[in-house]
């Protein structure tokens, strides 16, 4: 029924064929159906969706009948890239896929190159890959944390997580004279040492953090609006978990204790002492939970870590793949040819294949190289384990509210760059 | 309009090396049917399925016939010796510019994870240029859907009983699949005088 300003009511079935004119207030074209879906698109512009990912959500009222995420808003062709570039010059393309733990991409790319090449990395490389891997850890989980809380609600933590991310850039700065896409990790070790002062100055962020981290506890995590809003919600059992291929710390919410620098160590992880928190009911606190005893895990890893750093050279002396010191170019003609040779054409790897994976902030970062022995890979395949944690995301999101929603895609922790690639 | 070998500066004698490079490498080393669990189980119970074998650097990788992929996979996700209950990736490699024949163009690959053992698997299945279609290994992960989806949107590669095969990077109305190596890089080419066809 509608009704004119003046009071008279037109019949419904009218209002069909001519166009509304102005001062009619529709009120129902026709009888409304109690299982009215609506399609609403949650598109690839949102503050919420932590980056360009289209949720096409059908909706009953206020609840998600079904939700069905459309990627590739972002897709660059990084793998296509990678495949035509020199294994050296490819390592600045995977800094920038998971581009919240850059160097952890680097460390994976790193470690599947070294294990076609057959080439081991000195022990001073060993121990700052993993403190620069832990610090890498600590600075996503509080991207996380405050993006997180932003959806929720909670716009302060926003600000102060963002402060202690900015003091393991102004570390990264420190050493590399980049914040973010450093690509200091490279196959064969390390670009460059660490400068005078920076292990004192990590060890000042180490002794400083955890004050900070209860800080965040004691504002959150028994807030009976947090708990309110996160428990119960996005449930998904440790079996379908793997079956959909979960990882990280999504999967340990739902209570499978994977984690991959206990289960294949690599760079030095199995000489340090840490534990790994599970989850137990599997839904979006447990999740958040797991993430926060992570950070206080990783605080606890640093602190064996930073203790006896190793000396000696961060880079391999295999002169094959390491590039020769720069002083050494004036005097040696062979360090001349050498330098020419790996940065024009690159060195060659044996014709095969490597898989190797890290533990990033989300899950199994891998990668797949495969090489048919020339100085460019043949294919890279980029692991991200934000494609199969995304992917679980509609059977934990049916029959939620759209709140809920948003709440589950902040706990899954996704980043665009790692699924689109 | 530039030729894709000119494109990456590479010059004919790299060209020449990497065929010859293109040999069966020193560390293939075959794996043994009686001694590897994996290997054993797949020739006892699919014979004949089984191409080649090969433990390079610590990783067990096994080449097999598409024929029966969805009950190889699954009887290594079930078996209670082997156990690979995760699949860790699943994507495709192009061997054209390996030299390979028509036949075995693509090559599927299966990344498996048993998280009992720790251990890696890496199934491969040959699938050929022609009639590039593969059974799909939804109904054994379920995250296989969506890796699925990727490797026919940038290959080309149909799977057979797939629930919803549709592209998922590439927009939905491109044509063609851009990680094959006859698909361009993409971009526009520097014209230099070598690289311009004369009209």
């Amino acid at each position: 029924m509608a009704t004119t300003l003046t009071g008279e009511s037109i019949k419904p079935d009218i209002l069909k064929d001519i166009a509304v004119p102005r001062g009619v207030i529709i009120e129902s074209y026709e009888q409304s159906d109690e299982n009215e879906i609506m399609v609403v698109n949650m598109g690839p512009q949102h503050p919420s969706t932590h980056g360009v990912l289209r949720l096409v959500l059908e909706l009953d009222g206020e609840t998600i009948r079904k939700a069905t995420p459309h990627i590739g808003y972002l897709h660059t062709g990084l793998e296509k890239t990678m495949e035509n570039l020199s294994y050296y010059k490819a390592l600045v393309v995977t800094d920038r896929e998971d581009y919240l733990s850059n160097l952890i991409n680097n460390l994976a790319y790193s470690l599947a190159v070294e294990k076609l090449l057959d080439v081991q990395v000195t022990p001073r490389a060993r121990r700052l890959r993993l403190i620069l891997n832990e610090l890498e850890r600590i600075a996503s989980h509080l991207i996380w944390l405050g993006t997180h809380a932003l959806d929720i609600g909670a716009m302060t933590i926003f600000f102060y997580t963002w402060r202690e991310r900015d003091q393991i850039l102004d570390l990264k700065e420190m050493m590399s004279g980049v914040r973010m896409m450093t690509s200091w990790i490279c196959p064969g070790g390390l670009r460059g040492d660490v400068p005078e002062g920076w292990l004192y100055r990590a060890q000042k962020f180490v002794n400083n953090f955890p004050a900070k981290l209860d800080e965040y506890n004691r504002l959150l995590t028994k807030n009976p609006i947090w708990i309110e809003r996160l428990s119960g919600i996005g449930k998904i059992s440790g079996e379908d978990a793997i079956a959909w291929g979960m990882s990280g710390s999504s999967l340990r919410g739902s209570g499978v204790a994977w984690d991959i620098r206990k289960a294949n160590p690599y760079t030095g992880y199995d000489e340090v002492e840490f534990d790994i928190p599970v989850g137990s009911n599997g839904d979006v606190y447990d999740r958040y939970l797991v993430r926060i005893e992570e950070m206080r895990q990783s605080i606890r890893i640093l602190n064996q870590a930073l203790k006896d750093v190793p000396s000696g050279p961060v880079m391999t002396s295999d002169r094959k793949i390491a590039p020769p010191p720069r002083a050494e170019l004036d005097t040696s003609m062979e360090s001349l040819i050498h330098h020419f040779k790996l940065f024009t054409e690159g060195y060659h790897p044996p014709v095969g294949e490597a898989y190797a994976a890290c533990e990033s902030g989300r899950g199994e970062k891998g990668y797949y190289v495969v090489s048919d022995g020339s100085s460019i890979p043949y294919r890279v395949k980029i692991n991200g384990p934000s494609l199969k944690n995304l992917q679980a995301l509609p059977k934990m999101v049916e029959g939620l509210y759209i709140a809920d929603c948003v709440a589950i895609i902040g706990s899954i922790d996704i980043v665009l760059g790692d699924i689109d690639r | 309009m530039v030729d894709f070998e000119i494109r990456l500066g590479l010059s004919p004698t790299d060209l020449t090396v990497r065929e010859s490079q293109n040999k069966r490498p020193d560390d293939w080393v075959d794996l043994d049917a009686e001694k590897d669990v994996e290997l054993r189980l797949v020739t006892e119970n699919f014979p004949g399925q089984v191409l080649k074998s090969r433990m390079f650097r610590d990783e067990k990788t096994i080449w097999v016939k598409r024929d029966n992929i969805v009950e190889i996979l699954r009887m290594l996700r079930d078996h209670k010796e082997t156990a690979f209950n995760f699949l860790s990736d699943l994507t495709a490699v192009d061997l054209l510019k390996m030299n390979a024949p028509s036949e075995e163009r693509f090559e599927i690959v299966y990344n498996l994870y048993s998280m009992s053992s720790f251990q890696r698997l890496r199934v491969k299945a040959v699938v050929p240029e022609v009639d590039a279609v593969i059974e799909t290994v939804e109904r054994v992960w379920p995250a296989a859907n969506w890796l699925e989806r990727e490797v026919y949107d940038l290959f080309g590669i149909v799977f057979k009983n797939h629930s919803d095969l549709r592209r998922i990077q590439m927009p939905d109305d491109w044509i063609g699949h851009p990680l094959r190596k006859d698909y361009p890089m993409g971009g526009e080419q520097v014209e230099f005088s070598f690289n311009v066809r004369k009209s």
